[in-house]
């Protein structure tokens, strides 16, 4: 017991550390989950190679320098949550879940599935629709795919986000007049860790446009 | 830093191991998960929301209720950033533009193109090379005609630092 208050305790002084301290598109956006796999760095939403499938990317974890990314782990308590509001409601009527299972190092997606609960809690909905081996970090990219067509990566990829954050933050702060040209990429040579889902439009509903959100959920 | 970070992910999950003991005679109960992070349009929260409380609060409440909840704060927040903002180059007022920003949801196309801005198409989705940043600078500082402040209205890095695959899984492998 003592010593997990001791843990609690670093972890809370980790959290004050870096919390605030750099953060963009999402990354350690707020200090609730900073330093935690329930950070979000970035969602992308992208037609796929093949134009009948869209592609769905989740990133967490973000700024992992090279000699750390091979230990970054998802996390078995968390889910990874795609929302999609198919009729423009912004009430996701789908979502495509993203859940760790540790004893088989996999990540294994359900859905796109109609939810039972909506909003801030979820459970696990349906059966698992595919899955696929962690990636190690170096490896070759491992894909899972499912029947209904759902394929799904999940690993170490670089962060593709780009931005001169630090530049932003001087300017903000008014020790910068503008941003420089050129800019100094913030995020260059830093990991993420992504799960890469590929879903046939024709499971998503039949709207010319969805919305769609991404939530990490903790375990409670 | 990272070291901190990566420390303290080792330590919390150390503690969930230890938490997680249970008796395997009874029937599994539904497990339930709760909301810890969400996200729409890159760089929203982290833009628009000033206190931490409002960052925390902003990532637990849904879509459907962010507009109400934080389109007025993310207004000041516009005006603050940009004291001089009257439209943007969509032509959208500080309270429409607002609006449209704290409903935080990113609305992709099924039938088309998708990107977040690529001269013809906006917010049709968001593809891996999209320069999203100078799109939202543009849209915050640049003023009716985009011509506004040109010192803020891109970042003048316009590209990821390795190149995305054509094909699944499309990021790039790691550093």
């Amino acid at each position: 017991m003592k010593r997990k208050k001791l843990l609690l305790a670093a972890i809370a002084a980790a959290t004050l550390i870096t919390g605030g301290i750099i953060y963009a598109a999402d990354h350690i956006d707020t200090p609730a989950v900073t330093a935690q796999p329930t950070d979000i760095t970035d969602l992308y939403v992208f037609r796929a190679q093949d134009p009948n499938n869209l592609v769905f990317v989740a990133n967490s974890q973000g700024l992992l320098a090279p000699g750390s990314t091979a230990a970054a782990k998802f996390d078995e308590n968390t889910v990874i949550e795609f929302n999609i509001d198919n009729n423009a409601d912004n009430i996701e009527d789908l979502v495509i879940q993203c859940k760790y299972d540790a004893a088989s190092n996999s990540m294994q997606v359900y859905g796109p599935v109609a939810p039972s609960e909506k909003g801030t809690r979820s459970k696990l909905e349906g059966s698992v629709s595919a899955s696929a081996v962690v990636t190690a970090y170096g490896a070759a990219p491992t894909i899972g795919t499912g029947g209904s067509g759902v394929k799904v990566f999940a690993g170490p990829r670089d962060d593709p986000f780009f931005f001169d954050l630090n530049r932003y933050k001087a300017i903000l702060a008014g020790t910068a007049p503008g941003f420089n040209n050129p800019g100094t990429d913030t995020f260059a040579g830093t990991n993420v860790l992504s799960v890469v889902v590929e879903v046939p439009k024709s499971l998503l509903g039949s709207a010319a446009s969805v919305n769609v959100w991404l939530e990490t959920k903790k375990k409670i | 830093m990272k070291t901190i970070k990566l420390i303290a992910i080792i330590l919390g999950s150390t503690v969930i191991a230890a938490s997680c003991k249970k008796s395997d005679d009874t029937p599994a109960p539904t497990v339930y998960y709760q909301q810890q992070d969400q996200m729409g349009r890159p760089a929203i929260n982290t833009v628009f929301n000033v206190s931490a409380a409002d960052k925390d609060a902003f990532n637990v409440t849904t879509p459907g209720n962010q507009g109400a909840a934080f389109q007025a704060k993310f207004q000041a927040r516009l005006l603050a950033l940009n004291a001089g903002y009257t439209t943007n180059a969509l032509g959208l007022s500080a309270s429409a533009f607002t609006g449209v920003l704290a409903t935080d949801v990113l609305t992709a196309s099924t039938t088309g193109v998708t990107t977040f801005f690529d001269g013809t198409n906006v917010l049709t989705g968001r593809k891996l090379d999209d320069d999203v940043i100078d799109v939202e600078l543009l849209l915050i500082f640049g003023g009716p005609a985009g011509t506004s402040n040109p010192g803020l209205t891109k970042d003048n890095v316009n590209a990821n630092d390795k190149p995305f695959l054509a094909s699944f899984p499309y990021l790039a492998s790691p550093f």
